[in-house]
């Protein structure tokens, strides 16, 4: 199985939407969505069942018991977070609270204990196709952790099917941090959609050098590429001067929000951004052919 | 009165809409807490910068005295130290600076110093005042910057805070001190989903709240309709247009470059605190 | 000597696992009486450090070399602080990695990634 990632540095460049129209193109029997924060891709590719669902746990968070508590304020001088508050009881702000366990240690009476917290949903359906996502639960940074899952969760998912899986489709999270990283570990190729703008392009650049040293085969879109032909020049030169493969320039298409807007992506319907997303899927199939003759070490 | 802006995710016009925002009030203090791709300066170009580290302490291992016993390794729940050979390694970038290794060290071996995860830059574009607050790469969390961030603010004066996306820990810190939320949505079911998610987290915070409208097109927006089923007061439509665009990727403002737009953010400032005041007076 | 390998599940005819701190398993081989364990990686469900946790444990199994695809900064420099050698797993099973390995066919991993706590940067 290959994998593919579609990724974007910056948020909002229309990632999702480019990996449901590759979806649903390469008719994939498996995919995921990593980007934990926001996920998306849910509401183009409608999962059909309800789906197994598994609580996902982060970092232990810290519980103080009343009962056992003599109020000796050792906690909330020690807490580096600020995350202990007196009131007439001492009370924890969940949402500031590290999961360190320097409370619990510097506790005299055993009053505070660890307890795993929950920071979000696992979810994997079965229909129309495998696919494998989560919702990390407010307040809970990223999550490298649970990306990873979520990807394992495909994997171990597409043993499970009858029929073999040629490539699955993962969109990836915003961003350069940990949960990107973590998104790119693994995968065959990723698919960066870039945005023609100033902040566009200073985002691709950040997230073309996260990947680079993860070995992965890099490749660049452009969205919207007629919002501004300088900077999707400046995005063709950087492609150019670093060897990226550029695979197409999908232009603004107004039925492109109505359709979305519809649950559909940009391939289900005749239109100019649909038709350049078609040529983008067709040279990824000729990339990944490649791979699979010489894979990357 | 301090405005924090917000959207689910990056690309909803939360920095078009800040900056645009502290170009109508005129005198003002604009504050990017997106400290992971921080964009406002590159609107701005504020002149006379200024740029102060912000640090965190680190532990420091005497290893003449370390005997080597572990407690601090085992400690450590976020696996920033390790022991190899007798020797406590520590890994900078993934230390949360709790002091818990301090702490529990029976020998006393271990005291703290600080290091640099990045910078507050302040600077001036005319009567605006621009912070910005710049993670550097490769580390792990920035709300030790945005903090840092939130204590330069004054307390009086026009502050327009333009947050993070998403609803992490770092977007609960920018907008501790908001007196009113500004939500930015454009009208996808994409958008809808996203405004749930930040419209919860305001919520939770009891911040009174307002929404803005962007990339309007003529069909349906659910962003809209979500607006309208939840109460949410709608201050302000954004019409999706090209110009605006080619102007706000090419890094200027747009509030400078067209009248109308000048006019339009005049008016939801307007909008923003005659909202706020009627919060207050009602005490929502 | 012990040699340790990243593996998906205990056994040794799948590939090596792409993630190095994240691995479920790592198997250990005794190059000299030829026997295999599995030891579990604790860390792989770490939130954060995962790569550092799991390079402290192979190191507390007296291991003296490591073959895996990559290897992140942080386990990276746990790994060679206790003189363990890092080589680069090659396509195909993990037997006969270990195969190509006693046959001296492996290099060594000279690029260590930048993982993810730093990636080079301005």
């Amino acid at each position: 199985m290959k994998q593919v990632l579609v990724l974007s540095g910056k948020g909002g460049t229309g990632k999702t939407s480019i990996a449901a129209a590759l979806i649903h193109l390469m008719k994939a029997k498996a995919y995921a969505d990593c980007d934990v924060d926001a996920p998306n891709l849910h509401l183009l590719v409608k999962p059909e069942d309800e789906g197994d669902h598994k609580d996902f746990y982060g970092l232990q968070k810290a519980v103080i018991h009343q009962e056992k508590c003599t109020q000796c304020d050792l906690c909330r001088q020690h807490c580096r977070f600020e995350a202990i508050h007196k009131t007439s009881d001492y009370e924890l702000d969940e949402f500031a609270c590290e999961g360190c366990g320097v409370c619990q240690w510097i506790c005299p009476s055993d009053a505070i204990t660890m307890e795993p917290a929950k920071a979000g949903d696992l979810k994997r359906h079965w229909k129309p196709a495998l696919f494998s996502t989560a919702q990390l639960r407010m307040g809970s940074g990223n999550s490298g952790l649970l990306v990873t899952e979520v990807k394992k969760r495909m994997k171990e998912g597409t043993e499970m099917l009858s029929e073999e899986v040629p490539i699955a489709l993962i969109d990836g999270s915003p961003g350069i941090g940990c949960p990107v990283i973590a998104s790119i570990t693994g995968v065959d190729l990723v698919l960066i959609v870039a945005e023609p703008s100033v902040s566009g392009i200073s985002d691709m650049q950040r997230v073309i050098e996260t990947a680079t040293g993860l070995n992965a085969q890099l490749a660049v879109c452009i969205n919207q590429w007629d919002n501004s032909p300088e900077h999707s020049k400046e995005i063709r030169d950087f492609c150019d001067e670093h060897r990226l493969p550029l695979l197409g320039e999908i232009p603004y298409d107004p039925i492109v929000v109505d359709l979305v807007n519809r649950g559909l992506s940009m391939a289900e319907e005749d239109c100019t951004a649909g038709e350049e997303v078609r040529k983008i899927f067709e040279k990824l199939l000729v990339l990944i052919e490649e791979n699979r003759k010489e894979p990357i070490a | 009165m301090k405005i924090a802006v917000l959207s689910g995710k990056g690309g909803a016009g939360k920095t078009l809409v800040a900056v645009n925002l502290a170009v109508a009030a005129e005198k003002a203090v604009y504050a990017d807490c997106d400290v992971e791709e921080p964009n406002g300066h590159l609107f701005f170009k504020p002149k006379e910068r200024e740029s102060e580290s912000v640090e965190v302490t680190i532990p420091v291992i005497d290893t003449e005295k370390c005997t080597g016993c572990r407690q601090c390794v085992d400690f450590c729940r976020f696996n920033a130290l390790a022991m190899i050979g007798g020797k406590v390694m520590l890994f900078e970038e993934i230390c949360h600076s709790c002091g818990g290794c301090q702490l529990v060290c029976p020998e006393k071996t271990i005291h703290e110093r600080k290091r640099s995860i990045g910078m507050v830059q302040s600077g001036h574009d005319g009567e605006i005042k621009v912070l910005t607050g710049i993670l550097n790469t490769g580390e792990a969390a920035g709300v030790p910057i945005i903090k840092e961030i939130l204590k330069k603010i004054p307390a009086k004066g026009n502050i327009f805070i333009d947050c993070p996306p998403g609803s992490a820990c770092s977007v609960m810190e920018s907008i501790q001190i908001a007196d009113f939320c500004l939500l930015v949505a454009e009208p996808t079911i994409f958008g809808r989903d996203n405004l749930a998610m930040i419209h919860e987290l305001v919520t939770l915070f009891d911040k009174p709240a307002g929404l803005l409208l962007n990339k309007v097109t003529d069909g349906e927006n659910p962003s809209q309709i979500y607006g309208l089923e939840h109460h949410l007061p709608i201050l302000g439509k954004i019409p999706y247009d090209r110009e605006l665009s080619a102007i706000n990727a090419a890094g200027n403002i747009v509030s400078r470059e067209i009248p109308k737009y000048e006019m339009f953010f005049r008016e939801l400032l307007q909008r923003i605190e005659k909202e706020a005041s009627h919060e207050t007076s009602t005490g929502a | 000597m012990k040699i340790a390998v990243p593996s998906e599940h205990q056994t040794l005819n799948e590939e090596v696992c792409p993630s190095f701190g994240r691995a479920p398993f790592y198997v250990i081989y005794d190059t000299e009486n030829k026997t295999t364990d599995y030891l579990q990686n604790t860390a792989a469900g770490s939130q954060g450090g995962a790569g550092v946790q799991a390079a402290q444990l192979i190191v507390d199994q007296q291991v003296e070399a490591i073959i895996t695809p990559r290897c992140g900064k942080n386990a990276a420099a746990v790994v060679q602080e206790a003189g363990i050698k890092l080589y680069r797993s090659i396509s195909g099973s993990i037997e006969s990695n270990l195969k190509a390995f006693e046959e001296q066919r492996l290099s060594l991993l000279d690029e260590i990634h930048a993982g993810f706590h730093r990636h080079g940067g301005r």
